[in-house]
């Protein structure tokens, strides 16, 4: 870790003073990587990605974007047709959202199959469901910002949410509103906040990486590399994976953006907002919908806002709800079963989400919620004592080695 | 396994947010929405020029009176292959407010390519005050504000029809087969040969709607054509 590996003097007078360059060198050459990861792996490098195209696309629409209820949606449109470029960053921005929210689920859901939120890596776990909040918070609060029929109306539901709270619920409204309704004061805190929470983010997601550097990436077998015989360098092994992942996601969002642009968005945002007429369906945004099916799927207020926040709140403890030492779900049969049973329950809640509130779908939603809550709270623990596990392998290469020897 | 998951998701998610935008799309009644082959719909569509031309024809001659289109300038015109005599000519015909001047007044003056089109009521309560009530909405967004856009705003146009037995029309309503809840303020705007086209093309009420609708889908979309046109730079690349 000296600074005399560099050869570059310039390089090595710097380093000495200022250690960047080791702390590069550590990352891409000495940071041992198991070397079995499979693409589940990338969603993490892709999620920063969108952290950054959200950022720089966001930094350039506020340039032309003005925070006030009269003039928000008229400046939008003007970046939409007379700023240079400016459909073309906006529904980059619009689109890289919904992303952002794909590559983040299946990041979690890779976390959930392959036992990484287990010891030694719960911080690791934790710091991610708070970077998940954060981006809810964050995505919501865009979404009010072009001032359309949902922002408003998405905004007044959510922010309404909180009145549900015994004895102070009315005053925390009054204060998140800024007056006695959504209006300009709402409007400007959220574009304020809106601005502020990506660099939380971005602060979080280094806390993030310093804990997954403690100990390394977890791995589809699920127990720890042993010596060097398991690992490999991230460079160039792990960057070229990456860039593979990176290519297919600009792919997919480039088609987004230039032939679906409004795919994943509700056409009534295109109607400025209006706090006379309700739309006939208040829906959030996709990649919140699960979480609205909880919400409706309660009959009282507040138990239903307390259900949608336990949903998120369960994901702290899972650390401690599963507490089976196999990480991996390959090794773990009925643990596996129940995996897939609960991607299907997050799929069929986020379906119900956009559904009316009415018949047959709230039958569903409350059985979806039901089962998404029993997952957690009684299956995982049940299963961490009952399940007969696989055997495991004795180390990472030992299973590679075999593989490979199996398919010449 | 993983691109199978990635696609299942992403596929998943759309169809979610396309049933919610179905779900939305239908507040009632029976509605029946009519698919047309748009030249600007698909990877490698563009506008049609004529078409968009005969439909600005139909909005000024029979939308214009109730309906603004507030975020259209008439410089935007170009598009639609209009050259700078013309479009300042089409301005020209219009009055706009300006001022103040040296005297502190304000004035009336012709428009010219930088204005907004005009609206033709001064604010919403003048234009419900005109229309039974009913708020005619503006147009520059409309075909991207509803649910299946282009189809539905065609749909709507040609929709008009006798309510069938047992539906009761209140007075000042009118029977849509497209509308949600088939009962619609606006009264049926396109009959057939409401106005004269100067190309001989056909102005029954099928092909007057689909022409509006052409050009109220530039209107929201105005960037539709180089959007397509860098997407598939960027996608097919070789």
């Amino acid at each position: 870790m000296s600074a005399a590996k560099f050869s570059n003097p310039v390089v090595r007078w710097i380093d000495h003073r200022l250690p960047v360059f080791t702390m590069l060198d550590h990352t891409a050459n000495e940071y041992p990587t198991p070397k079995n990861l499979n693409y589940m792996w990338n969603f993490g490098s892709l999620a920063g990605l969108s952290l950054v195209i959200m950022i720089v696309t966001g930094i350039v629409l506020a340039m032309s974007y003005t925070a006030h209820v009269d003039y928000a949606f008229e400046s939008v449109e003007r970046i939409m047709r007379d700023v240079n470029h400016g459909w073309l960053i906006r529904y980059i921005h619009m689109n890289t959202a919904s992303f952002f929210f794909i590559v983040v689920y299946l990041h979690i859901f890779r976390g959930l199959y392959y036992g990484s939120y287990k010891a030694p890596r719960e911080l690791l776990w934790i710091l991610g469901v708070v970077i998940f909040l954060l981006m809810m918070a964050t995505a919501f609060m865009g979404y009010v910002l072009p001032w359309g029929q949902m922002s408003f109306w998405g905004a007044t539901v959510i922010t309404n949410l909180f009145s549900a709270i015994p004895l102070v619920g009315e005053s925390i409204v009054t204060f998140l509103w800024g007056g006695f309704s959504v209006d300009n004061p709402t409007l400007n805190r959220f574009f304020s906040l809106h601005y502020l929470m990506p660099f939380l983010i971005a602060g979080v997601v280094i806390l993030h990486i310093v804990a997954l550097h403690r100990f390394g990436s977890n791995n589809p077998i699920g127990i720890d590399t042993k010596g060097k015989q398991d690992t490999i360098s991230f460079h160039p092994y792990y960057t070229i994976k990456d860039i593979v992942g990176v290519a297919m996601f600009l792919l997919l969002l480039s088609v987004a953006v230039f032939f679906f642009p409004n795919a994943m968005g509700h056409p009534d945002n295109y109607i400025p907002a209006n706090p006379m007429q309700t739309p006939a369906h208040i829906v959030p945004e996709w990649y919140f919908l699960p979480f609205y099916a909880i919400l409706r799927a309660v009959p009282d207020k507040l138990g239903g806002v307390l259900l949608m926040f336990g949903a998120i709140a369960i994901l702290f403890i899972l650390p401690w709800l599963d507490r089976s030492p196999v990480r991996s779900a390959r090794f773990r049969p009925v643990f596996r079963i129940f995996f897939w049973l609960l991607f299907i329950d997050a799929i069929a809640l986020g379906y119900l989400g956009g559904k009316p509130a009415e018949g047959i779908y709230v039958t569903l939603s409350r059985i979806a919620t039901a089962w998404y809550f029993l997952h957690f709270l009684v299956i995982l623990p049940m299963l961490s004592v009952f399940e007969s596990t696989k055997p495991l392998p004795k180390s990472i290469s030992e299973p590679v080695l075999a593989t490979t020897v199996a398919a010449e | 396994m993983m691109l199978k998951l990635i696609f299942t998701t992403i596929i998943s998610a759309i169809s979610v947010l396309g049933m919610s935008g179905t779900a939305t799309a239908a507040g009632g009644g029976d509605v029946t929405l009519l698919k047309k082959d748009w030249s600007f719909s698909g990877i490698f569509g563009h506008y049609d020029k004529a078409s968009m031309q005969r439909g600005f024809q139909v909005y000024l001659e029979v939308c214009a009176g109730c309906h603004s289109i507030e975020y259209m300038s008439f410089r935007n015109l170009a598009d639609l292959g209009y050259n700078e005599a013309e479009i300042k000519a089409i301005a020209a015909e219009y009055e706009v407010q300006d001022g103040p001047d040296e005297d502190g007044e304000m004035f009336m003056r012709p428009a010219r390519p930088a204005d907004r089109m005009p609206s033709p009521y001064r604010n919403d309560n003048e234009a419900r005050a005109n229309n039974n009530g009913a708020l005619p909405p503006d147009l520059s967004l409309i075909a991207k504000a509803r649910a299946h856009g282009p189809d539905y705003l065609y749909s709507l146009l040609v929709g008009y029809g006798d309510a069938p037995e047992g539906v009761d029309v209140p007075d000042g309503m009118y029977y849509n087969n497209a509308y949600s809840g088939n009962l619609i303020a606006m009264p049926q705007p396109i009959y057939g040969d409401d106005v004269e086209y100067s190309d001989g093309t056909s102005t029954n009420a099928e092909a007057l709607s689909a022409d509006v609708t052409h050009f109220l889908m530039w209107a929201a979309e105005p960037k539709l054509e180089v959007r397509k046109r860098i997407g598939v730079a960027t996608v097919f690349f070789p």
